[in-house]
Parts: structure tokens; C-alpha cells; sequence
């Protein structure tokens, strides 16, 4: 198998949900290694996003995003150019394209980990479901049974959809 | 407490103990954290950033954690108390630049650091010497469980701690070991081990400075991903990863006795005996010797030093702490000879 982005042999090989869409990349050892070298940039994110928007088919290049977050000011091109977000808020204003990049950032676009105290007790359990969920989907990825996966990650974001309320 | 009592003060992190302490000098863990309802430090007012300062400063001061800790204003320190703290790991570069609102916390044994208003409201550190994520783990969890229960700390169920570069959002957290590695330097191994460590997607630089060239073979490696796998399941990679780094630089120090002792020693003697006889000296130079010499503590070839010294030496011989040290304004060819001075009194030379 040739790597995605040269004509190299392919070593690396990643699947990966973005969205609807189950894609997978195919990456020479080189490849894999320049992209992991971007991410190891951390001051240089505006340069991550400029590597990524010529990286694999399912990114969408530098159209210009028309998208600003109301409580700080700042538009999704801001962010473009500075790497830095501006509030919390920032996050459900430029939600889906956040998604896709964070997903490229880290490999998945869900947190595991731990919760602050201050949480509603109710908002707690939601919690506690959502990292069984995830953790099932984890392995319904590793297990290759995408079928199954489809259906969790449906489940997670139905939970999530509900949180506010 | 002053900053200039931190000089006399050994970091809990350099005392050269715990396990593994002969390839691994310290274990750090940080977190980024930032309060609801304020925008991140880049985009927040200057009068925003006095309410963050404030209110940060009020709740780690009701948690108790920090008991014996101090404040420091980065405004209200000059150049060289500020590349005194980076020296010591204290604060980064970034804290240093545009102080305004931006403040350091820092916990007599400087165990625990939070810097205020640097990329993200708080960054909080935790040091300890030796191979000891889990200890580190415990520590910073439960302040900053406690500081959750006092700040509303900016949160998505999705996404989890939300913070100002989206290379942190999740958990957060940076989990980081420094490890010693002159024989795998020596027996030209390292690059291959470094390589290996970034395809898996951890990042290691170099101890001094923000480069990725390492001086005195001291290398720092931490975990890249913050989203998609919890705290303690991170920090177990990055142990098991240690591990077998450790693992590699023990069979090159013992290959390097077995082949090669005679050389080695004499490397190691020399290094020695500059660094106890030199009258002038500059960091690059001493970095690569003190590299040497703990080799020779680590293989039992020197015995009267310890470690705790040696890695004291590894702060101490950089710029501010010299003209800390010094109590005035040294420059470069004066912090060379007051370098080697330091370094003869350290190791008893002449
Ligand atoms: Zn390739
Ligand atoms: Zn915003
Ligand atoms: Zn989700």
C-alpha cells in the first residue's frame, strides 16, 4: 500500500470517524513522522493549521469561515492566524470546525478523564455514562466493528445534545 | 518568604531521590485551568486580569494547600529575579514577557507552582524528584479537586477542560520526566530512542531553554495528547515508555564498562578534575562535565559527591542564579569566572 501523501510504502495506518464519515489514512514512516513533528509545535499551531489544510482529502481548504464568538469577539480567522482561542465560549461558537481540528490534533475528539467537583449531581452521572459510552466506542474502533461504533457515537452525542436542559 | 530565600533552598524536585533517581531526575505534572465567565488571559482586559489574579489567589489561599507559599508579582521583578524562576522551572518565557496581571505561587519546597494568568488562567505544577508520576499525580490531583470546589473552572462534557490552545483541551494535563542519558548520547543511540518516543506521540526537548538541543545530556519527555485518554491512563504510558528508556540507557552504561572502562573513567576523572581546578568556565562547557561527573556518582567510579549536589549545580551555574549568588549585576566573562568559582567551593577543589 502507497502512503497517502507521497508514493512511499505505507507503515502507519490510522481509521478515523470524523463526522458521518469513516476514513482511513495511510501514512509512510516519513509522513508520520513530519506530522507528528507539526503537532510537537506547540507555540506553532497557526502553522499546524497551515500543514493540515493541505493534509488528506477531508479537510476543507482555507475557505474563508464567517464565524465570530459573541462573547469575546474574536471570528474563527483570528483564530486562524493566532492559534489561541479567546473564552470558553469560543469553543460552542466555532464548534464543528473545532471538532475536525481537534480530532487531527489528538486522534479524537472526546474527553476521558476527570470532572471538576462544582458539577451538578445529575450532570455527574451524565458524565460517568458518557466515559462508558466512550470507552465502549474505543474499543468498537480497535475492534474494527464500525456498525457498532456508528451506534454509540449516536448515543453519545444524544446524551450530550440534552446536556443544558 | 523573599525570592532571594529560595538561593539557600534546595528544590524538593533536585534532592536526587526516588526511584530510578540515577537516570531520572524529576517527574512533573501540569495542568491548565481557567475560570467561567472571564476570557483567556489573551483576550482578557487589564482590569479583568486583577479579578482573575484576585480571585484565583483568594481560593488557593482558603484551600490550605499552600500554607507555606509566596506570591510574586511579575510585575514587581526585574530581569533577573524573572530568568531566576525560569532558571529554576519556576515560571516560562511566556510568564516572563508582558507582566501585567500575570503572577507566580510558589510553595516553600517548591513542590507546587501555579503561575497566574500565563496562557491559561492557572498552571499548576507539581515537581518531585525521581521517577515518580504517581506521587505527582496524587498531589496536584486533590489541589486541584479543591480548587474546583471554589473556582468554576471552564468545562464541556464533550470536550473537557477548555483552554486557550486547543493542543491542551481535554484533560489538560502535561506529564513530564527528565532523564539523564549520557550513554545513550555516547554510544550514539539516542536519536534512534528519540524518534521512536515522537512516533508514539510524546515530545522530548532538551533540559536548558525552550530548544530542542540537549545540554548535558538531560532530556525531557512528555505526552503530546491531552484529549481521548484519561489522567492515570496517560500518565501510565508515559511510565511505561520511561521505563523502557531507562531500560535502554542501563544496558548502555553497562556496555560502555564492559568495553570500554578504562576510557570511560578517564572521561569521567578529567571531567572531574576541570571542573574542581578551573578558574574560568562558561554553562555550555560546565553542563557537559557535570553530565560527566554524575556518570561517575551513577557507576560508583566517584564516591565523595552526591547527587544532590551535582544537580544542584545543573541550576545554580546559570546566568541569574550566579548574580543572585553574587548580589549584583555580572556580566558574561564575570559570570565565567564566578561560575568556576562556585563549582571549586561546591567540590571541595582548589
Ligand atoms: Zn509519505
Ligand atoms: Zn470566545
Ligand atoms: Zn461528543
Amino acid at each position: 500500500m502507497k502512503c497517502d501523501l507521497c508514493n512511499k510504502k505505507a507503515t502507519v495506518h490510522l481509521t478515523e470517524i470524523v463526522d458521518e464519515q469513516m476514513s482511513e489514512m495511510h501514512l509512510c514512516e516519513e509522513c508520520a513522522r513530519e506530522k507528528s513533528v507539526q503537532m510537537e509545535q506547540q507555540f506553532g499551531l497557526s502553522d499546524l493549521l497551515a500543514g493540515l489544510t493541505d493534509f488528506g482529502k477531508q479537510v476543507k481548504t482555507a475557505d474563508k469561515v464567517d464565524l465570530k464568538c459573541e462573547h469575546c469577539g474574536i471570528t474563527y480567522d483570528d483564530f486562524r492566524k493566532f492559534g489561541r482561542l479567546g473564552c470558553g465560549h469560543c469553543y460552542d461558537a466555532f464548534k464543528s470546525h473545532l471538532s475536525t481540528l481537534l480530532k487531527k490534533i489528538h486522534g479524537a475528539n472526546h474527553h476521558f478523564g476527570k470532572t471538576p467537583k462544582k458539577l451538578p449531581k445529575a450532570d455527574k452521572k451524565k458524565v460517568e455514562d458518557l466515559q462508558e459510552l466512550k470507552n465502549k466506542l474505543m474499543l468498537a474502533i480497535q475492534m474494527e466493528d464500525f456498525e457498532k461504533a456508528a451506534k454509540l457515537r449516536d448515543k453519545i452525542r444524544d446524551i450530550e445534545s440534552k446536556k443544558s436542559k | 518568604m523573599k525570592l532571594d530565600s529560595f538561593i539557600d533552598n534546595t528544590g524538593e524536585w533536585l534532592k536526587g531521590t526516588g526511584d530510578n533517581a540515577n537516570i531520572v531526575m524529576s517527574s512533573r505534572i501540569r495542568l491548565a485551568r481557567n475560570l467561567m465567565g472571564f476570557p483567556f488571559p489573551n483576550k482578557a482586559s487589564k482590569k479583568q486580569l486583577h479579578q482573575i489574579l484576585t480571585t484565583v489567589h483568594k481560593a488557593i489561599e482558603e484551600i490550605g494547600y499552600f500554607e507555606t507559599s509566596s506570591l510574586f508579582k511579575i510585575s514587581e521583578l526585574d530581569n533577573v529575579d524573572k530568568q531566576f524562576l525560569i532558571e529554576r522551572h519556576l515560571i516560562s518565557h511566556d510568564h516572563a514577557t508582558n507582566p501585567d496581571g500575570k503572577a507566580v505561587l510558589i510553595s516553600k519546597e517548591e513542590v507546587l507552582s501555579v503561575m497566574i494568568n500565563e496562557e491559561d488562567h492557572l498552571r499548576i505544577q507539581v515537581m518531585q524528584s525521581g521517577l515518580n508520576l504517581d506521587e505527582t499525580w496524587k498531589i496536584i490531583n486533590s489541589i486541584d479537586d479543591a480548587l474546583s470546589e471554589k473556582l468554576d473552572f471552564a468545562y464541556s462534557m464533550h470536550w473537557g477542560y477548555l483552554t486557550a490552545c486547543p493542543t491542551n483541551t481535554g484533560t489538560a494535563m502535561r506529564g513530564s520526566v527528565m532523564l539523564h542519558l549520557p550513554a545513550l548520547v555516547m554510544t550514539k543511540q539516542i536519536n534512534k530512542v528519540m524518534a521512536a518516543i515522537s512516533k508514539l506521540n510524546f515530545a522530548s526537548r532538551g533540559f536548558y531553554g525552550e530548544g530542542t538541543q540537549a545540554s548535558g545530556n538531560i532530556y525531557q519527555i512528555s505526552n503530546q495528547l491531552s484529549m481521548g485518554h484519561g489522567e492515570v491512563e496517560v500518565l501510565q504510558n508515559i511510565k511505561g515508555l520511561i521505563r523502557q528508556v531507562i531500560e535502554q540507557e542501563e544496558q548502555a552504561r553497562q556496555a560502555l564498562m564492559l568495553q570500554n572502562k578504562p576510557m570511560l573513567e578517564d572521561k569521567i576523572f578529567r571531567s572531574y578534575g576541570i571542573l574542581k581546578n578551573a578558574h574560568i568556565i562558561s554553562s555550555q562547557e560546565t553542563v557537559d562535565l557535570l553530565s560527566m561527573v554524575r556518570l561517575g556518582v551513577d557507576l560508583g567510579v566517584l564516591k565523595d559527591i552526591t547527587r544532590k549536589c551535582i544537580n544542584e549545580l545543573f541550576i545554580t551555574i546559570q546566568p541569574a542564579h550566579l548574580q543572585k549568588i553574587g548580589k549584583k549585576k555580572l556580566s558574561a566573562s564575570e559570570r565565567d569566572a564566578k561560575r568556576a568559582n562556585l563549582i571549586r567551593k561546591k567540590l571541595g577543589g582548589t
